[in-house]
């Protein structure tokens, strides 16, 4: 035991101390917090005040066409470009008004205008025609209308959540796939990640020729393990570490922004402008919902618990059979492309079952896929947001269960081609040859 | 002189051949012991087993009076395989350091035993730099005081001097010496013949995975010795005709003589003081060992086939 420590030691204060580590523990939360925020504060800050004169005979745009944001309107009769050099940014014609003569809305400006801006527009305009021609075929005032539309789209929502009977909560639906997908990215991610420093490692040392000089003082399970322990602390170590950066800037960041999160939000929406003021309005309740259930309505605890025991099951379970490719591996990196094949396949399944799990996490695909110990990890933290009705305790401990016996049984049959493939060199090992060795005896 | 190490009928099969076919032999403590063999021999597996990195078929492998057991006696050894090798980027002081302590050092103990053997081989300056910054010779020199730095009753060398210059050979030699003489034994594996006659006491041969020969140096030679005799006098062919000796070679100012059976030496001496020649010289020369290994090994049907 104290000889794998010491193994374990090395592998890791080797690892973190390097330049490598340092700069991408240390510059992946900055870059990602910099270009999220950096982005909506540029949307927030640059757009400038826009006063749009329109000219227009019929009366119910007026209605419709109010102050939002950073648009104005002023409505003018027999407007013409003359207006842009009277204090005017655009001028808004109506079909066949002054010198637009075609059949559409035309907006006139000196400098081109974004897709914010028409975007808005058209927006307003449809959503005006709408409410029109609705008011005239069912006999509607504005406010009957404004109330009906109001609310149309809760109810929408409302139905989402019912379809998923009395299971989730309220709007939880939409909370817990986003953290799914997150999080099982995040598992799915570093299996590869760290799966393949462990066969680089192992590679490393049969390559250097150091690996005979280790195993004539430690066993190779010991030399094996003290690699795996060490290089999966490695990534915990930076988890946590991205966490901590992570929360910290976001606080910081958020604090330094000059906007408030409202004029934020609008900013998100007006970066959509395919859609309908009204549906815009619905999505800003939306994500403030999201937002509210995100810190409410989550069982944090029980996610991070288990994002830890799945990261690191996971982690040995693949770590191993990473290990056993990188000691039947020799000089040439074409061999290790071969035998990764049968590692990497499933890691990949798992990601296209994921997304089908996130979509209907009560699915037999999606239970199988959170028991077999090759998916588990990703499929299992894809479910497992969606609240202990979707994923029954039994289930929970069921797999995790199966998880632990699949990684022992790993860890197990590669310590055996572990054994043989780091003294042997020269040779090409194919897939049939490896299984010969994890399963003879002795 | 007790045997530190004493192997018995040990046999280790790989699919197809067997690597190690019912080798046995003893080791006495404080020697110095060739194990020679060609490649693919069987040597490295033979190794392989005595320290505990492969487990014998059948047979048994005795470590100083009890039963080996890699678990309790890998401190009592170090073994430096010809296939050796350092972590590149790690310090040089830090990786002595970690090979000690995987042999079973704490810490302070490995610093000690470092420190003195850096002194020794005058690498104290070499502490902070990175392993890839070492020359081949160097990291060989790195990779014996690893070997050696517990103090291990059982040392194994695998081609300890591939790579030296002739200044670091003699240097690792005499350290070889130095640790023979504090009680360490030593396991010398090689194919280099004139290092083992200069330095081994007691050899085996194996050939493809059998012992076929066992002795000191001296013992061997005696056994392989052909009646060969150097004579160092100035004569002409004609004076030659005996059948006391065949010519084998003819120097200006020396023979080489292959004895008829039966002939004494001072037979031959007879001859030439009758004939009145002075005699400046005359010793029996013995074959090298590296004449008797080839004459060994080439009588065998030539190395193994590799059966799939």
């Amino acid at each position: 035991m104290s000889k794998t420590w010491i193994i374990i030691k090395r592998e890791y204060t080797s690892r973190v101390a390097k330049k490598s580590f340092l700069l991408s523990t240390f510059l992946t939360p900055i870059l990602f917090v910099g270009l999220i925020f950096g982005v909506v504060y540029l949307t927030a800050t640059s757009s400038s005040e826009e006063k749009v004169a329109v000219d227009n005979k019929e009366s119910y745009l007026k209605e419709y066409l109010v102050k939002k944001r950073n648009i104005s309107y002023e409505f003018v009769n027999n407007a013409d470009t003359t207006l842009l050099s009277k204090g005017y940014t655009a001028v808004l014609l109506a079909p066949n008004t002054g010198i637009n003569q075609t059949k559409s809305y035309q907006v006139y400006s000196q400098k081109s205008k974004g897709k914010e801006l028409t975007g808005t527009i058209e927006n307003q305009i449809n959503d005006a025609i709408n409410a029109k021609m609705v008011m005239d075929v069912a006999n509607l005032n504005k406010a009957q209308y404004d109330s009906l539309v109001k609310n149309a789209p809760s109810s929408k929502v409302e139905n989402t959540v019912f379809s998923e009977a009395e299971k989730a909560k309220k709007g939880n639906f939409e909370t817990a796939s986003m953290i799914g997908y997150v999080v099982s990215f995040i598992i799915y991610f570093s299996l590869f990640m760290y799966g393949a420093a462990v066969m680089r490692g192992v590679m490393e040392e049969k390559t250097n020729r150091i690996a005979e000089v280790m195993v004539s003082s430690v066993k190779p399970f010991q030399l094996m393990m003290g690699k795996i322990v060490g290089i999966g602390a490695v990534g915990l170590t930076q988890f946590i570490m991205w966490i901590v950066l992570f929360v910290g800037l976001s606080t910081i960041a958020s604090n330094l922004m000059p906007v408030d999160p409202a004029s934020m939000q609008d900013a998100a929406a007006a970066m959509q402008p395919g859609m309908s003021a009204v549906a815009a309005e619905a999505s800003q309740n939306k994500a403030a919902m999201i937002l509210n259930t995100v810190s409410t309505s989550v069982n944090w605890p029980l996610i991070i618990g288990c994002f830890i025991f799945y990261y690191i099951g996971g982690y040995l379970f693949y770590a191993a059979l990473f290990a056993a490719v990188g000691s039947a591996v020799n000089e040439d990196p074409q061999d290790a492309q071969s035998l990764m094949m049968p590692i990497t396949i499933p890691i990949i399944l798992s990601m296209v079952i994921m997304i089908n799990a996130i979509r209907q996490p009560e699915s037999a695909l999606a239970i199988w896929g959170s028991m077999i110990p090759f998916s588990s990890p990703i499929i299992m933290m894809a479910r497992l947001p969606f609240g202990s009705t979707i994923v029954p305790w039994w289930q929970l401990g069921l797999s995790m269960l199966i998880l632990i016996l699949g990684f022992i049984a790993t860890i197990w049959l590669s310590a055996k081609i572990y054994r043989t493939g780091i003294l042997l060199y020269g040779k090409k090992v194919t897939l049939k040859e490896l299984a010969k060795w994890a399963f003879r005896k002795n | 002189m007790r045997n530190l190490l004493e192997v018995q009928n040990l046999e280790k099969q790989f699919s197809s051949q067997k690597a190690v076919d019912n080798i046995s032999f003893s080791l006495e403590e404080g020697s110095i012991f060739g194990l020679l063999g060609p490649n693919g021999a069987g040597k490295t597996t033979l190794i392989r087993m005595i320290t505990g990195i492969f487990y014998p078929d059948s047979g048994s492998i005795q470590f100083d009076g009890r039963p080996f057991s890699a678990e309790n006696d890998i401190i009592n050894i170090g073994y430096m395989p010809e296939e050796r090798g350092l972590y590149k980027k790690m310090k040089i002081g830090e990786h002595a350091l970690y090979l000690a302590q995987l042999k079973g050092l704490s810490r302070s103990d490995a610093m000690k035993a470092v420190k003195e053997w850096f002194e020794k081989l005058e690498m104290q300056s070499w502490w902070n730099k990175k392993v890839e910054d070492l020359s081949k010779g160097m990291s060989q020199k790195l990779q014996f005081v690893t070997t050696v730095l517990h103090r291990p009753k059982l040392i194994i060398l695998d081609e300890p001097f591939s790579g030296l210059d002739p200044v670091n050979a003699n240097l690792i030699k005499d350290e070889i010496y130095d640790l023979a003489k504090t009680g360490s034994t030593i396991i010398f594996s090689t194919h280099r013949m004139e290092q083992v006659e200069e330095i081994c006491d007691h050899i085996i041969l194996v050939n493809k995975g059998q012992k076929i020969l066992d002795g000191t140096v001296n013992n061997i030679k005696q056994e392989f010795k052909e009646n060969i005799f150097k004579v160092g006098v100035n004569t002409t062919a004609q004076n030659l005709m005996t059948p006391d000796f065949t010519v084998i070679k003819h120097n200006p100012d020396n023979l080489l003589l292959k004895l008829t059976e039966g002939v004494s030496n001072n037979d031959v001496l007879k001859f030439f003081i009758n004939q009145g020649l002075s005699i400046n010289s005359f010793n029996e020369v013995l074959p090298s060992l590296n004449q008797i290994f080839i004459k060994l090994v080439n009588d065998t049907p030539q190395a193994r086939q590799f059966t799939a």
